[in-house]
């Protein structure tokens, strides 16, 4: 086979992949991208935009269910509906093939070669690909690896047989009966959240004393008492420890230090995700790393010149947007412009039910960094939109510099908060202050009145509380 | 309730007077017994001077950079307890001190003025405000916009304005941001432009004429400097030379003795080399090594080899002798340099560290340069300049070979050194560093 020269190689055809692909070859950058499995990454197949498929068919399947036996205050009576789990899972992966052709596209239209296959690489700038047709040799001048990361596997609770990750639950075509989710995090929660919505008995595992650890309790508190009203099991400070002998149950150190047995169908391990660092031929060039991620600099340079990574592979937030915001970057770097990673904040979205929005800093990452603050609070309960939708939980809360009323951080829980993450990122990346936030008009009526309404709550007047 | 006045003691042998350099005190200060009150200068060592008693100054007695007399009153403290007349308190506090002379310069005795208008009015003391202040120069602080940002602060721009700064190659940080918090606008930017990189003036765009005058008073160690190249320049007629030596091979050899040395022995730099060269080239042409004394008519030329070291510190120019070097190794010269280098860098080397030297070097390193004229640290009769190394192409006579180059620029007393003289002594300076093996050789 014919070796390939290019200007630049992207190894992974992630949302860091493609993304950096695509602008590198809007830019006229002489561009190749080796991709082993569908274009897109965990993100587009098995992370994302998968979940929030199943995660809307959920939420709709439950907000029907309620409707039945005209409990509905909303005075809509139906009949009990019925779920084919097949068809919604077929419906996703519609979604999902749809985007798989749209990336294509976009790469073909901006130029970029795409090649088939699992890189490797043979030294800083040779990548040798298995490709279905023998082994293909790229040579380039600039590579970036995008490789990405994938879901942990618990060494006493591995994968196979009841025991899946987040990739196999959103391919389950039959609902467990009884599912146990071994992690409280995000995804957990979310696929947790969904499968109790659709109808199964769920359960959460979760060894830390409360579930979303990372965030405060204050956000946290309304998807506990959701989870509570879905009817999910939440134990906090209980360790998995493996599969029963028989395989139906899971086995747990409750924080009583009891042993338990928890009966399942499905257990769901969803503790985490690690950089995927084997299999590319990382021993071959030996970078640096930073933990168990590749080190980069400011500008996503490895430790090798001429060798770039973006994304997972390279550290937390390990989110699809800074993956997309690093492709972008490290694109334009090697067309010749000057750039480099000057990013303000990373907005993080939990979809679970409520959805919870982070911004910036939290009250207590800005009190550990030595500043006097401002906090202002607005609840949903007093938002006319939220409360048209049944959506009166949650809240927006907003932390300020006392001194000059700077933005630091913003966070919200409620329903449907997500779409403010744009109104938060902006906040913050433009350097806004709470008089900003509070002079500028919010539509009436929108749940991002409760936005402006904190940042008047910070000043000391907000009006509708 | 009574008054103690503190005097400038005896700071050093033979010293009559001192140059104050530094108030650590000022007027309603309450002090206890060894805080220190001053900071005066002698030659070239400085002094610290501590209270002897718990008080409140009520009087300064000089301001920074007057000469003051040894035994002049210096500080007034209003004491617990103690006589009730100013003059006698002082009287008995300074009993270990004995009566000093008048004093000898003009300076001082203009200092002893105000001492004696505040004895005259004794009865109200902590009013008689003195004439004496001891602010510091206060350079004007050039005007900015906006609120200065706070070290370490990060920068409030959006978007779009960093990825301009970046891609116009500005560093945001220089950039005082007038919008609020501090926000730096796209208006920021272009006035930034406009008006180059350094700060000026808000408001105008432009090229400006700055017209400030910024008085600097040379005191302390400056002075000092000032006054010695005065002598040095005034008074010698200087002969500068300048000659160049190819180092390669010596440049090889303290590459191999670098990398062999006892952990114990310093890094050699190239000053050792030089300074066993020069010895060996004093006891050939000795009279380069001396002390002129042109007011009784007599060189003094010295056997031992002292060697000044010019060196640049925070505070200026100081120049910390290495003694005898004809009797020191080439580590034990390197390790001396080392210790006297830091010493002078951190104001720890000693007033006899610092004097006694036959012959000076002097070097800017790095910064060194093709030539220099090296101005003789008088009253020594010669000073050796080491010039940059650099690789230059030297002809062989039959090829180009790139050779390290560096130049010796000296200067000597035209006086008592005669130009043949001169030459002869760094033609074997040159010899010796070319063939450096011949620096080790015992005759």
């Amino acid at each position: 086979m014919k070796d390939i020269s290019c200007k630049l190689l992207v190894i992974g055809a992630g949302p860091g992949g493609y993304v950096c692909a695509i602008r590198a070859g809007q830019l006229g950058v002489d561009t190749v991208i080796v991709e082993a499995e569908k274009p897109g990454g965990t993100c587009l197949n098995v992370g994302c935009i998968p979940s929030k498929a199943l995660i809307h068919a959920a939420e709709e399947f439950e907000k029907v269910s309620h409707m039945a036996g005209a409990k509905s205050p909303l005075g809509i009576s139906v009949e009990a509906p019925k779920l084919d789990l097949a068809k919604t899972i077929a419906w996703k992966n519609g979604i999902v093939g749809r985007l798989n052709s749209g990336v294509t596209g976009l790469l073909k239209k901006a130029k970029v070669k795409i090649v088939h296959g699992r890189a490797k690489f043979r030294d800083g700038k040779t990548v040798e690909v298995e490709t279905e047709t023998g082994t293909q040799i790229i040579r380039a001048e600039t590579v970036v690896i995008a490789t990405g990361s994938a879901p942990v596997e618990l060494p006493f609770l591995p994968f196979g047989g009841p025991v899946i990750s987040s990739t196999d639950a959103l391919a389950l075509t039959k609902l467990p009966e009884r599912l146990v989710v071994v992690g409280g995090g995000y995804i957990g929660l979310e696929l947790g959240i969904a499968f109790a919505k659709l109808g199964s008995k769920v359960t959460v595992v979760e060894a830390e004393a409360r579930i979303l650890p990372q965030y405060d309790s204050e956000l946290t508190r309304p998807v506990s008492k959701r989870l509570g009203e879905l009817g999910v099991t939440v134990l906090t400070g209980a360790k998995a420890k493996g599969l029963s002998s028989k395989g139906d149950a899971l086995v747990i150190e409750t924080s009583g230090s009891e042993e338990q047995k928890l009966s399942a169908d499905k257990i769901l391990v969803t503790v985490g995700r690690k950089p995927v660092m084997e299999g590319w031929g990382l021993e071959e060039i030996d970078l640096d790393r930073a933990g168990k991620f590749l080190r980069i600099d400011d500008q996503c340079r490895t430790s090798m010149r001429g060798v770039y990574a973006i994304g997972d592979v390279t550290g937390e937030p390990m989110l699809a947007h800074r993956a997309m915001a690093q492709g972008e970057m490290v694109a334009e770097i090697v067309a010749g412009n000057k750039r480099s990673w000057d990013k303000r904040c990373i907005p993080a979205v939990c979809f679970t039910d409520p959805e919870i929005v982070t911004a910036g800093l939290s009250p207590e990452e800005a009190r550990a960094q030595g500043r006097e603050i401002k906090i202002g609070q607005f609840p949903f309960a007093a938002n006319g939109r939220a409360m048209t939708m049944l959506g009166e939980e949650g809240f927006v809360r907003v932390v300020a510099r006392a001194d000059n009323h700077l933005v630091l951080g913003i966070q919200a829980v409620g329903h449907g908060v997500s779409e403010l993450s744009t109104a938060f990122g902006l906040a913050i990346e433009m350097g806004a202050r709470l008089e900003d936030i509070a002079g500028t008009i919010h539509a009436h009526p929108t749940q991002g009145e409760g936005f402006q309404e904190a940042a008047l709550k910070a000043l000391g007047h907000a009006l509708h509380i | 309730m009574g008054e103690h006045v503190i005097k400038l003691p005896d700071v050093g042998e033979g010293v009559a007077e001192a140059e104050l350099v530094e108030w650590h005190v000022k007027i309603g200060d309450l002090v206890r017994e060894d805080t220190l009150l001053a900071a005066v200068m002698t030659d070239k060592a400085t002094v610290e001077i501590p209270s002897p008693v718990d008080g409140e100054i009520i009087w300064l007695g000089a301001e920074i950079g007057d000469v003051v007399a040894v035994g002049s009153p210096l500080i007034r403290l209003k004491v617990e307890g103690g006589a009730d007349k100013a003059e006698d308190a002082a009287d008995t506090a300074a009993k270990p001190e004995e009566k000093q002379p008048e004093p000898v310069s003009v300076d001082a005795s203009k200092a002893e003025k105000p001492v004696e208008k505040a004895a005259s009015a004794p009865a109200k003391p902590a009013a008689s405000a003195p004439p004496a202040k001891a602010a510091a120069p206060s350079p004007a602080r050039p005007m900015t916009s906006g609120a200065p940002r706070a070290e370490g602060e990060r920068t409030i721009a959006s978007p779009a304005v960093r990825l301009r700064a970046r891609e116009a190659g500005l560093d945001l940080r220089q950039i005082s941001g007038t919008g609020p918090a501090g926000r730096i606008s796209h208006e920021d930017i272009d006035a930034f432009i406009a008006r180059g990189l350094q700060a000026a003036p808000v408001g105008t765009k432009g090229l400006t004429q700055n017209t400030a005058v910024e008085d600097i008073k040379i005191v302390g160690l400056r002075r000092k400097i000032a006054e010695k190249m005065s002598v040095s320049k005034s008074r010698i007629p200087h002969i500068t030379y300048v000659e160049e030596i190819d180092v390669t091979a010596l440049e090889d050899l303290r590459a191999a003795l670098n990398k062999a040395k006892r952990p114990d022995q310093p890094k050699l730099s190239l000053l050792p080399f030089l300074m066993r060269a020069m010895v060996k080239a004093i006891a050939d042409q000795p009279n380069v090594n001396a002390i002129f004394d042109d007011e009784a008519g007599i060189v003094h030329q010295y056997g031992g080899v002292h060697i000044g070291i010019a060196a640049q510190t925070p505070g200026g120019l100081m120049v910390p002798v290495v003694r005898h070097a004809e009797a020191r190794d080439i580590w034990d010269c390197g390790a001396e340099v080392n210790r006297l280098a830091d010493a002078a860098k951190t104001g720890t080397a000693t007033r006899e560290e610092l004097s006694g030297s036959t012959i000076t070097i002097t070097s800017l390193g790095a910064m060194g340069g093709v030539a220099t004229t090296p101005v003789i640290n008088h009253p020594e009769v010669a000073i050796v300049g080491v010039n940059k190394i650099m690789v230059r192409p030297m002809w062989d006579g039959t090829q180009f070979l790139p050779r390290k180059m560096m130049n010796l620029s000296s200067s000597f007393d035209h006086r008592v050194v005669d130009g043949w003289d001169a030459a002869v002594f760094i033609q074997r300076i040159k010899t010796l560093l070319e063939t450096p093996a011949m620096i080790f050789i015992e005759s």
